[in-house]
C-alpha cells in the first residue's frame, strides 16, 4: 500500500475509533512503557517501522548470517530443538552424582554443574569461610577426586554438553576436567564443554570473585585461548547478562554491560595474538528470560545484531566468520514468588517461549519452588517437562524465527539495540568496563533499576499476581528441598583423607610451578593440569594464585 | 523528633546475592533510618565487631545462599557473648518457612521473605525498637 494513504488511513482511526474509545475508558497508565522504560505506541505500523529507517537485509538478512538477528543457526529448531538443561549439583560428589544419573535418564541432553560458594570462590570444604555453605546451593569440589566422584559411571562423551558454572576459579576446573577425561579414557572433544568463565560479571553483580579485575581477566584470557589452541569445539567463554539482569537491571542495561565485559575480554583476546576468527564463533550468551514477553524477545534478537556489529568491525573478521552469539537463557529466578509458589510454573512456560521465541540453543527453566530453596526432584521435572511440551506440542519450532517481521517486535529490537549501544559507548569512554568497575559505574545504575522497580510494585504500579495482587492469606505450605545433613562432615573427612594419602612433595612442586607460571605472561593452564593431577586442592591453588595476584575486596559501603 | 534508629545491613558469609539488602537499604534510608551496609563476604565476627563498635540498633542479615542456620545461630552467639544482645537481629532472603520459625525461636525478630514490601520492613522494624525502648 501506499504509504501516504496509509498515513491518512492511520489517522483516521486515531481520530475516529480511538478517540470514541478513548471517551468511554482512558488507558492503563503502566502500559505507556516497558520495564525498561521504552515508550510503547498504541499500535505499530509498517509506518513505524519506516519512520525508524528498517532496511530487511540490512537489519534482518536470514538465519546464521550476519548480523544474525533471525538466529544462529540457519535451520532454527527445524532439525534439533534448543537443549534442555537443568542446573544441578548440591551436596557431597556423591549426591550430585544421583541427582545427574536421574536427569540424564529422564531425558535431559546436557549437565550443568553447580558448585557450592566454597568452590566457586576457591576454597576448600574445610576452610574456616566455608562453615555452612559445603554442598548447599550445589556440589562441593576440592580436588579432581571429588570431579572424578561426581562422575563417576557418567562418561563425558555421553553428554551433548556439560556446562560449567565456573568463572572466578574456571582455569582450575577446566584443568580438573582435562584430567579427567584422560581418567575415563575419552577424548575431551567428543562432549561439548561449556565454561561460563565471565569474571567481570562477579564485580558487578553476583559477588563470587577471587582475585582483583585485572589478574582475574588474564585468567579468563588463558582459558579462552587455552581452548582456542586445543579444544576447538569448546565453548570457553559465556558473556554474562543473566546475573547482572537479576541484580535489578533492566533489559537494555543487562545487553548493555554483558556486551561491554564481552569487548573487555575480546580486547584482551586479541592483544595475545589469538585468532579471532577461531575464538569469536565459540562465544556464548548467557541472558535471562524475564516476564515482560515482548520486550524479552526483542532483547535475545538485540543482542545477537549488536555483538555482530561491534566485533566485525572492531576485529576485523571476514564474512566467513559466525559472529552469532550462541544463547544460554535462562528463566529469571527473580520473576518467581513465593507466595502461591504454584503459579510459578505458568511463569517459567512463559518465560521458556520468550526464550525460544528470541532463539535460544539452549535453555534453563527455573523450578516453581526456587523463591524457597534448591527444587525438589519433583519441581525440577515439571520444569523439564515445560520445555518438552513446549518443543513437541506448541509447534514454536516449525520455522525459522516465527516472531520476526512483527512491527512491534522489530521496533523493540532497534529501540533496544541504540539505547544498549549508546550504553556501551558511555562503558568506552570511562575507559572500558574495568575502570567502569572501578568507578562503581554499574553499581550505581543497577541500585537505581533495582530500587525504582521495587518502588513500582510497593506502589502498586506494576502488578505482581500473589504479591500485590490477588493475595491469599492462607497458602498451604509448599514441599521443600532439605539438603542432605552430614554433607560438610563427610567431605570434610574425604579431603583430609586425601591430603593424607597423596604424595605431597609432587604437590608441592606443582603448586610452584603454578606460582612461578603465575608471575609470567605464560599460560597457566598447563601448570593447572599438572597441579590438579597431584590432586592440589582447589584452595591450595587459589592461595598461590593470591599470593601472586592479591584478593579483591569490596570493603564497607 | 523521635530518635533516627542505626541498622547495619550485611551479608555474611560467600552469598554474593546482594539485590535484596541494597534495596532494603535504600528503603530503610529513605524511610529516615541510618543505615551501614556492610559489603559481600563478612564474617560473623567482624559483622559483630562492627556493629558494636558502630552502636547500630539493630543487625539485618541478608542470606540467599542456603547457611542461614549457621550464620545468624553464630551472630547470636557472639552477641550474647559481647553482652551486646540489646542488638536487635533481622534477616531475610531465600529462607524455608520451616527455617524461619526455628531462626524466630532462636532469636530472631524478624524474616523478610522475598515479595515483602518495603512499607511491611519499615513498619516492622519501627515496632520493634518502639517496644524496645518502652521496656
Amino acid at each position: 500500500m501506499d504509504k501516504d494513504k496509509l498515513k491518512a488511513l492511520y489517522q483516521q482511526w486515531n481520530q475516529g475509533p480511538v478517540n470514541q474509545a478513548l471517551g468511554k475508558t482512558p488507558e492503563r497508565a503502566n502500559c505507556e512503557h516497558t520495564p525498561a522504560g521504552i515508550p510503547n505506541q498504541r499500535l505499530y505500523t509498517p509506518l513505524s517501522l519506516d519512520e525508524a529507517g528498517f532496511d530487511y537485509a540490512k537489519d534482518l538478512g536470514f538465519p546464521g548470517q550476519f548480523p544474525y538477528t533471525r538466529g544462529r543457526e540457519p535451520l532454527g529448531y527445524r532439525s534439533n530443538y534448543w537443549l534442555f538443561m537443568q542446573y544441578a549439583g548440591c551436596g557431597d560428589a556423591d549426591e550430585a552424582n544421583k541427582r545427574y544419573r536421574y536427569l540424564l535418564s529422564q531425558g535431559q541432553a546436557g549437565i550443568s554443574v553447580a558448585f557450592d560458594l566454597p568452590t566457586q570462590v576457591g576454597l576448600d570444604s574445610d576452610d574456616p569461610m566455608a562453615d555452612g555453605e559445603v554442598g548447599k546451593i550445589g556440589v562441593a569440589v576440592s580436588s579432581l577426586q571429588d570431579l572424578e566422584r561426581v562422575f563417576d559411571g557418567i562418561p563425558l562423551n555421553k553428554m551433548r554438553q556439560i556446562s560449567l558454572v565456573a568463572n572466578a576459579m574456571s582455569s582450575i576446573i577446566l584443568a580438573m576436567f582435562i584430567a579427567l577425561a584422560e581418567k575415563q579414557g575419552v577424548s575431551v572433544d567428543e562432549c561439548t564443554l561449556r565454561i561460563q568463565n565471565d569474571v567481570l560479571k562477579e564485580f558487578i553483580s553476583r559477588g563470587a570473585y577471587i582475585f582483583p579485575p585485572e589478574p582475574s581477566i588474564r585468567l579468563t584470557t588463558d582459558v579462552v585461548t587455552y581452548c582456542a589452541e586445543n579444544h576447538h569445539a569448546w565453548l570457553p567463554l559465556t558473556l554474562c547478562g543473566y546475573h547482572i539482569r537479576e541484580a535489578g537491571a533492566n533489559a537494555v542495561q543487562e545487553v548493555a554491560y554483558c556486551l561491554a565485559n564481552g569487548l573487555a575480554y575480546m580486547d584482551e583476546v586479541a592483544r595475545r595474538g589469538a585468532p579471532m576468527e577461531r575464538v569469536l564463533p565459540q562465544l556464548s550468551a548467557f541472558c535471562a528470560v524475564n516476564m515482560n514477553f515482548f520486550e524479552e524477545v526483542a532483547k535475545f534478537r538485540a543482542l545477537r545484531r549488536l555483538w555482530a556489529r561491534l566485533v566485525r568491525e572492531r576485529y576485523g573478521v571476514g564474512p566467513e566468520v559466525n559472529l552469532g552469539l550462541s544463547l544460554v537463557n535462562f528463566t529469571a529466578g527473580s520473576s518467581l514468588t513465593a507466595q502461591q509458589p504454584m503459579n510459578n510454573i505458568v511463569r517459567v512456560a512463559v518465560e521458556c517461549l520468550a526464550g525460544v521465541l528470541g532463539g535460544c540453543q539452549s535453555l534453563f527453566p527455573c523450578s516453581m519452588d526456587e523463591a524457597f530453596a534448591t527444587p525438589t526432584e519433583a519441581a525440577v521435572k515439571v520444569a523439564l517437562r515445560t520445555q518438552q511440551i513446549i518443543a513437541n506440542e506448541t509447534g514454536i519450532g516449525d520455522t525459522v524465527d516465527p516472531m520476526g517481521g512483527s512491527y512491534y517486535l522489530e521496533s523493540l529490537t532497534s529501540e533496544i539495540e541504540e539505547r544498549a549501544l549508546k550504553m556501551i559507548e558511555e562503558i568506552e569512554s570511562l575507559g572500558g568496563s574495568v575502570k567502569a568497575i572501578d568507578q562503581g559505574y554499574f553499581r550505581r545504575n543497577i541500585d537505581e533499576a533495582s530500587y525504582q522497580w521495587q518502588k513500582q510494585v510497593d506502589t502498586g504500579e506494576r502488578s505482581i499476581v500473589g504479591v500485590n495482587a490477588y493475595q491469599e492469606s492462607d497458602e498451604a505450605p509448599m514441599e521443600i528441598f532439605r539438603p542432605p545433613a552430614e554433607t560438610q562432615q563427610r567431605q570434610i573427612a574425604r579431603l583430609q583423607k586425601l591430603r593424607e594419602e597423596r604424595d605431597n612433595d609432587q604437590v608441592r612442586q606443582a603448586l610452584e610451578r603454578v606460582r612461578a607460571v603465575a608471575a609470567t605472561e605464560e599460560n597457566l593452564i598447563p601448570a593447572m593440569v599438572e597441579a590438579v593431577k597431584a590432586y592440589a586442592t582447589m584452595g591450595e591453588i587459589c592461595g598461590v594464585l593470591r599470593s601472586v595476584f592479591g584478593e579483591h575486596n569490596e570493603g564497607d559501603i | 523528633m523521635p530518635k533516627r534508629h542505626r541498622i547495619m545491613l550485611a551479608k555474611a558469609g560467600l552469598d554474593g546475592h546482594d539485590r535484596g539488602v541494597r534495596v532494603v537499604a535504600m528503603g530503610l534510608r529513605d524511610a529516615n533510618f541510618e543505615v551501614i551496609y556492610t559489603g559481600r563476604r563478612q564474617t560473623p565476627e567482624h559483622i559483630v565487631n562492627a556493629a558494636i563498635q558502630e552502636d547500630v540498633d539493630a543487625i539485618g542479615l541478608s542470606i540467599l545462599s542456603g547457611a542461614h542456620m549457621t550464620l545468624f545461630a553464630r551472630i547470636l552467639d557472639l552477641l550474647k557473648d559481647k553482652e551486646a544482645e540489646d542488638i536487635m537481629v533481622f534477616g531475610g532472603g531465600i529462607i524455608p518457612p520451616d527455617d524461619a520459625q526455628e531462626l524466630k525461636k532462636m532469636g530472631v525478630k524478624h524474616i523478610f521473605g522475598p515479595g515483602t514490601a518495603m512499607d511491611t520492613i519499615v513498619t516492622a522494624i519501627n515496632q520493634t525498637m518502639q517496644q524496645r525502648e518502652a521496656i
